[in-house]
């Protein structure tokens, strides 16, 4: 077993990185992220970590960095936000469809404008079909393991595919927790070495990133879905061996007090810890409420919300992304999707909430589940808004 | 590639489309393309071999033994290079089908 620490989050994810034993760090500073990124820079400059630290002068130089090292079989990292991500965004698509396992920590931040440094979920909304394996994390312990589990799985042959691993910006990046380290050993067990399933190299020449003619374009589309869908069992597996190795049984769809729950929400990251207090709150009133925590965002666990939700009366979504002239919002546009051929279907409530770190309470959350109950709202409801 | 393009299932295509055997550009017909044919005049040709270096497919070689420039319309994608390039216009672009 490993230590457990007192530390911020974003220091412990960088540690979770070293401890991953990368060849290469790619990145540029960005709010809130910045701390990852420093404590890396850190570790390589002190000697601690045997790495190249590239200190590119753009995200989207980051990311294209990350794509060469990954294809020269480089284990790879890299961390931005928001903006940073908005800078990447087209080597990211190009990442996922090339099949290239790096992972990166993507620390949730509001996209401008207006200038926001604070959390929701609309960066990674921006590049929700990039084709990566995406996560939300909901505390530091998560985090941690998140990312040693993300290169167990992005790497594993079976899935060459990279993991953006989410973690909310601030309420989570900059706050300390108690986490348990792994140990050097616990890591090397976990996590074999990077073997990439094709590698540039002047041995065997190959052509990475080739034109997608018409003829071909769609076919390479859906073999990077099937990929996608495929690195289900992969990632249920690692996180398996993780529990046995740690103790702690992560899974795509999390419940707390679902079983006669007739009301259940759902969201994704920190704002389920916020979420479960509330579940207690209505709970001693009562009420039947229960909490579906979203971890595994892509691939969608489609099956396994199904049957969590089918037996609810209602669910309510808190969405943290606001999708203008949209019918509703991203998380539960989905939800929506994935149940309307079920026989017997909740009601499914939109709640935008939490946009550019306006708080959301327990008793914000009790609000938007009474509100979601006794009003009648159609396609969604932006809580908490003046005027 | 064994196959030709507009035949490979998404279930053969290699992860990440990357392309593993070296210099499959040759399977690919650029020949298709074609709405101009080159058209070679060998008495007025001067077998300066302008034309076979010039050529953007490599459809263009020296033929040793009948000496003269020969044409491989399987890649010839009728860009009219050669035609341009030539120093004698030996080489006439046509429309196809005339
Ligand atoms: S027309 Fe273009 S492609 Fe065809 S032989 Fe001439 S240079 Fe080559
Ligand atoms: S460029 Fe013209 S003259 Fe030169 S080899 Fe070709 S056809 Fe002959």
């Amino acid at each position: 077993m490993g230590r457990k620490v007192g530390i911020e989050v974003s220091i412990a994810a960088a540690d979770a990185a070293a401890l991953c034993d990368v060849d290469v760090v790619a990145a540029y500073p960005i709010t809130p992220q910045t701390h990852v990124v420093e404590h890396l820079a850190e570790l390589v400059a002190s000697g601690h970590l045997d790495a190249e630290f590239v200190p590119v002068e753009s995200e989207h130089s980051a990311m294209s960095v990350c794509c060469g090292s990954v294809a020269v079989g480089a284990r790879t990292f890299t961390a931005t936000a928001a903006q940073g991500l908005a800078l990447m965004a087209e080597i990211v698509y190009i990442a996922g469809s090339m099949r290239l396992p790096l992972v990166m920590f993507l620390s949730n931040r509001a996209l401008s404008g207006p200038l926001s440094i604070w959390n929701d979920h609309s960066d990674a909304m921006m590049v929700r079909d990039c084709g990566w394996i995406q996560v939300f994390c909901e505390d530091g312990q998560e985090v941690f393991d998140a990312i040693i589990h993300a290169f167990r799985v992005g790497e594993d042959p079976q899935v060459s595919l990279p993991v953006m691993v989410n973690v909310d910006g601030f309420v989570l990046t900059h706050v300390i927790e108690p986490i348990e380290y792994w140990t050097k050993e616990m890591v090397q067990k976990y996590l074999p070495p990077f073997q990439p399933v094709s590698r540039l190299t002047p041995e065997k020449p190959v052509s990475m990133g080739a034109f997608g003619m018409p003829e071909i374009y769609l076919e390479q589309k859906m073999a990077h879905n099937v990929a996608l869908l495929n690195s289900r069992p992969i990632i249920e597996k690692g996180w398996t061996e993780l529990a046995e190795l740690t103790g702690r049984k992560y899974s795509a769809v999390e419940t707390y007090k679902v079983d006669d729950a007739e009301t259940i929400i759902l969201g994704m990251g920190t704002i389920c810890s916020t979420s479960s207090l509330a579940v207690d709150k209505m709970r001693a009133e009562g009420k039947k409420v229960g909490l579906v925590k979203l971890r595994l965002w892509r691939p969608l666990p489609s099956d396994d919300l199904r049957r969590v939700l089918a037996k609810a009366k209602d669910v309510v979504v808190l969405d943290r992304a606001i999708c203008p002239g949209g019918g509703n919002a991203p998380v539960t546009s989905e939800i929506r999707a994935i149940m309307y051929t079920e026989p017997e279907r909740p009601r499914i409530h939109c709640m935008i909430a939490g946009i550019g770190q306006r708080d959301v309470t327990p008793d914000d959350v009790c609000a938007m589940v009474d509100m979601a109950l006794s009003q009648s709202i159609k396609d969604y409801h932006i809580y908490g808004v003046r005027g | 590639m064994t196959k030709p393009m507009d035949h490979i299932t998404w279930q053969e295509i290699e992860p990440g489309g990357v392309i593993s055997e070296p210099g499959n550009a040759s399977s690919y017909h650029t020949g298709t393309w074609r709405s101009q044919r080159p058209v070679y005049d060998v008495d007025k040709c001067i077998r300066c071999w302008r034309c076979f270096i010039m050529c953007p497919d490599a459809a263009i070689s020296p033929d040793y033994e009948n000496n003269r420039m020969v044409w491989n319309f399987d890649y010839c994608k009728g860009c009219g290079i050669c035609a341009f390039e030539c120093p004698v216009d030996a080489i006439e672009m046509q429309e196809e089908g005339e």
